[in-house]
C-alpha cells in the first residue's frame, strides 16, 4: 500500500546521501512510520511483532550457545551443564532460549487464530497465510532439531521417534531414514548435522518472514471488521500509533517470558531430559514439546489399515503432514464472500470449536497410548479435517452473514 | 502542521510528552541492555576456565642449567635453573644498555630460579632455547625465531623488535621446590 505522504526530507545529511543512493530511509518510512494502518486493530495484530521480537531473542541467544556448545555425542550433555553451572550468565542464556522456542509457538498460535476468527487468510491474502503455514512448519523443524542437542533422554528418543516417521514411506523409507542418521542409529553425525541445520534454520526462517511481511505490505492488514480500508478516514499511521500499541503488548508478553525464565524455567519442558543419551534405554513415556502435542495425536490417530492399502504407520504420517497441508490451503476450502467471524454468526461457533478440538488433540497427544485417549485421539483428528474439508465450505454456502459496515470508520463509530 | 499541536505544550516550549517518551525508551534500552550484557559477559572466561588459572610447579627434578616448560592459563611458562655464572651474567648488565631497563633482582624471588611466561612480547611466539641443543640467542638466553628478538639470561629483550623483557607471570614458592605460578 503507498503512502499518501510524500517522501521525506532527512535532517541528517549521512541520511540523505546513503538515501539518495540507497533509498532504504525512504522505504523505513514509508513502511513503518507513515505506513496507514486500519484504526481499528485489535491486540491480536500485535502478535505477529512479538513473534518477530522472540525470534531475535532466540537467535541472539542461540548465537552466544553456540559458541559454548560442542556437537559430540560424548561432550553435548555435560558441555550443556558446563553452559549451565560454570559459563557468565549461561544459565540465563539457556533458559531464554528454551522458553524463547515456547514463546515463539505462544505467539505464532494465537496470531494463527487471529488470521482464522477474522478471516485473514482470504483473498488476497492467501499467499501471506500460505508463507505463514511455511513459517511454521521450519519452526517446527528448527525447534525439534534444537531440542536433540543437549543430548539428553528425550533429545535422544524423540530424534529416533521423529525420523523413523520417514521409514513409513514404502521401499525409500529404510535408505532415506539410514540417510538422516548418517549410520545405522541417532548417533554423532546426526547430532553433527542437525547442530549445523539447526543454526542455518532460523536464518531460512527470518527470509521467509520478510516475504510474509512484504506480501502483507502489498494488501495492508486486514482488521476486526475484516472490510477493507476504503478512505484514508479508515487507517492511522503505524507510528506512533501502531508502534505504542505493539510496544504495550510486548511489553505485557516479555513479562509473561520472564516469568517462565526466572520463575519456571522447566515448566515447558521434561525431567527426561536432564537424564544423559541411552541408546539402550527408552524412557517409559516419551512425550514431544508442547508445541507438538496436536500433531503427534493426529500421528497416532491412525492405528489401523487404511483402504486395504495403506499400513497404520504410513497413514499416521501422511494424516500428520495433511494436517498441515489442508490448513495451508484453507483460504480454498472457506467459501463465505465475508471475512471476519464478527459478522458470521455460525462459523465464528466452529472456529472456537476448532480451537477446542486443537487443545482436546495436545490433551490427549501429551497422554500415554491407551483407551480412552486413542478413542478421543481419533474423533479429534476426524474433526480436524471434517472443519476443514467439510464445515468450512459448507457454512460458508449456507450462513447467512450479518450485514457488514459501510467502512471501517462507521463500525467504529456506531460501537461509541 | 505545527509540532505542539498534538502535544501537551505549553509556552515555553517544554513538552511533556517529550518526556515520557525518553523516559519509556530510556527504560526499553535499560531493558534491552540486561539482555545484552549477559550476552557479553558469556564471552568472558567462565568459572571452569578460571578454576584452572593456577598450576603448582615441582623444581625438585630440574637440575642446574636444565629448562622445563610447563602449560599455565594455555600459554608455555619457562622455568630455568640458573648456573651461577648464568646469575652473575644477568646481574652484570649495566641497565643503561637495556631496551627495557630492569634489574635482574625485580624479576627473580630465589636468583636461581628464573621463571617467565615463554611469549615473546614482539607478537606471541614461543622463542627457542628451552633444550641444550637449541640456538639460545646472541645473549645466551632465548631466541625468538619468528622475528630475530634476543633475551638474555635474565628474559630481558636486548635485540631485535620485542618492546618488553619476557613477562614474570606472577608466583609464589609454596616449598623450597615447589612454586604455584598464578
Amino acid at each position: 500500500m503507498i503512502s499518501a505522504h510524500s517522501a521525506p526530507e532527512f535532517k541528517n545529511s549521512v541520511v540523505r546521501w546513503i538515501d539518495r543512493r540507497l533509498p532504504i530511509f525512504t522505504m523505513l518510512h514509508g513502511e513503518y512510520i507513515v505506513y496507514p494502518v486500519p484504526k481499528n486493530l485489535n491486540y491480536f495484530w500485535s502478535f505477529g511483532g512479538m513473534a518477530m521480537v522472540v525470534l531475535v531473542v532466540v537467535v541472539l541467544s542461540g548465537i552466544m550457545l553456540a559458541m559454548q556448545y560442542a556437537a559430540n555425542t560424548d561432550l553435548a550433555f555435560d558441555g550443556v551443564e558446563r553452559i549451565m553451572r560454570d559459563l557468565n550468565y549461561g544459565w540465563l542464556l539457556r533458559y531464554v532460549h528454551m522458553n524463547g522456542a515456547s514463546m515463539f509457538f505462544i505467539a505464532v498460535y494465537i496470531h494463527i487464530f487471529r488470521a482464522l476468527y477474522y478471516g485473514s487468510y482470504k483473498n488476497p491474502r492467501e499467499l501471506i497465510w500460505i508463507l505463514g503455514v511455511v513459517i511454521l512448519v521450519l519452526m517446527m523443524a528448527t525447534a525439534f532439531m534444537g531440542y536433540v542437542l543437549p543430548w539428553g533422554q528425550m533429545s535422544y528418543w524423540g530424534a529416533t521417534v521423529i525420523t523413523n516417521l520417514f521409514s513409513a514411506l514404502p521401499v525409500i523409507g529404510e535408505p532415506i531414514v539410514t540417510w538422516l542418521w548418517g549410520g545405522f542409529s541417532v548417533d554423532n553425525p546426526t547430532l553433527n548435522r542437525f547442530f549445523a541445520l539447526h543454526y542455518l534454520m532460523p536464518f531460512v526462517i527470518f527470509a521467509v518472514v520478510l516475504l510474509h511481511v512484504a506480501a502483507m505490505h502489498q494488501s495492508g492488514s486486514n482488521n476486526p471488521t475484516g472490510v477493507e480500508v476504503k478512505s484514508q478516514e479508515d487507517t492511522i499511521t503505524f507510528h506512533p500509533y501502531m508502534t505504542a500499541k505493539d510496544s504495550f503488548g510486548l511489553m505485557v508478553f516479555l513479562f509473561v517470558f520472564a516469568f517462565f525464565v526466572f520463575i519456571a524455567p522447566n515448566y515447558m519442558g521434561h525431567p527426561d531430559n536432564y537424564i544423559p543419551a541411552n541408546p539402550l534405554s527408552t524412557p517409559a513415556h516419551i512425550v514431544p514439546e508442547w508445541y507438538f502435542l496436536p500433531f503427534y495425536a493426529i500421528l497416532r490417530a491412525v492405528d489401523f489399515q487404511f483402504l486395504w492399502l495403506v499400513p497404520a504407520k504410513l497413514g499416521g504420517v501422511l494424516l500428520m503432514f495433511s494436517s498441515l497441508l489442508v490448513l495451508a490451503m484453507l483460504p480454498w476450502f472457506d467459501t463465505s464472500k465475508v471475512r471476519s467471524c464478527r459478522y458470521r454468526p455460525i462459523y465464528r461457533w466452529f472456529v472456537l470449536l476448532f480451537v477446542v478440538d486443537v487443545v482436546i488433540l495436545g490433551y490427549v497427544g501429551g497422554k500415554p497410548a491407551e483407551e480412552a485417549y486413542i478413542v478421543i485421539a481419533k474423533l479429534a483428528t476426524l474433526y480436524y479435517f471434517t472443519h476443514f474439508l467439510m464445515i468450512t465450505p459448507l457454512v460458508g454456502w449456507i450462513e447467512q452473514p450479518r450485514k457488514l459496515p459501510n467502512s471501517i470508520s462507521e463500525s467504529v463509530l456506531k460501537s461509541v | 502542521m505545527d509540532d505542539n499541536a498534538n502535544h501537551d505544550g505549553n509556552d515555553d516550549g517544554v513538552i511533556r510528552r517529550d518526556f515520557l517518551a525518553y523516559t519509556a525508551v530510556g527504560m526499553g534500552a535499560i531493558g534491552v541492555g540486561s539482555f545484552l550484557w549477559p550476552m557479553v559477559d558469556s564471552m568472558n572466561p567462565a568459572r571452569d576456565v578460571l578454576a584452572l588459572a593456577s598450576t603448582e610447579i615441582d623444581l625438585s627434578a630440574v637440575a642446574e642449567g636444565q629448562s622445563i616448560t610447563v602449560k599455565w592459563r594455555g600459554k608455555p611458562v619457562f622455568v630455568r635453573h640458573r648456573t651461577a655464572e648464568e646469575i652473575a651474567v644477568a646481574e652484570s648488565v649495566d641497565l643503561g644498555d637495556l631496551p627495557d631497563p630492569e634489574a635482574d633482582s625485580t624479576r627473580v624471588q630465589n636468583a636461581q630460579w628464573l621463571v617467565l611466561v615463554g611469549i615473546c612480547t614482539h607478537l606471541g611466539c614461543v622463542p627457542i632455547g628451552q633444550k641444550d641443543a637449541d640456538a639460545k640467542g646472541d645473549y645466551d638466553g632465548w631466541f625468538c625465531p619468528c622475528h630475530g628478538s634476543h633475551y638474555d639470561t635474565s628474559g630481558r629483550i636486548r635485540r631485535g623488535p620485542a618492546p618488553r623483557n619476557l613477562e614474570v607471570p606472577p608466583y609464589q614458592f609454596v616449598s623450597d621446590t615447589l612454586i604455584k605460578v598464578g
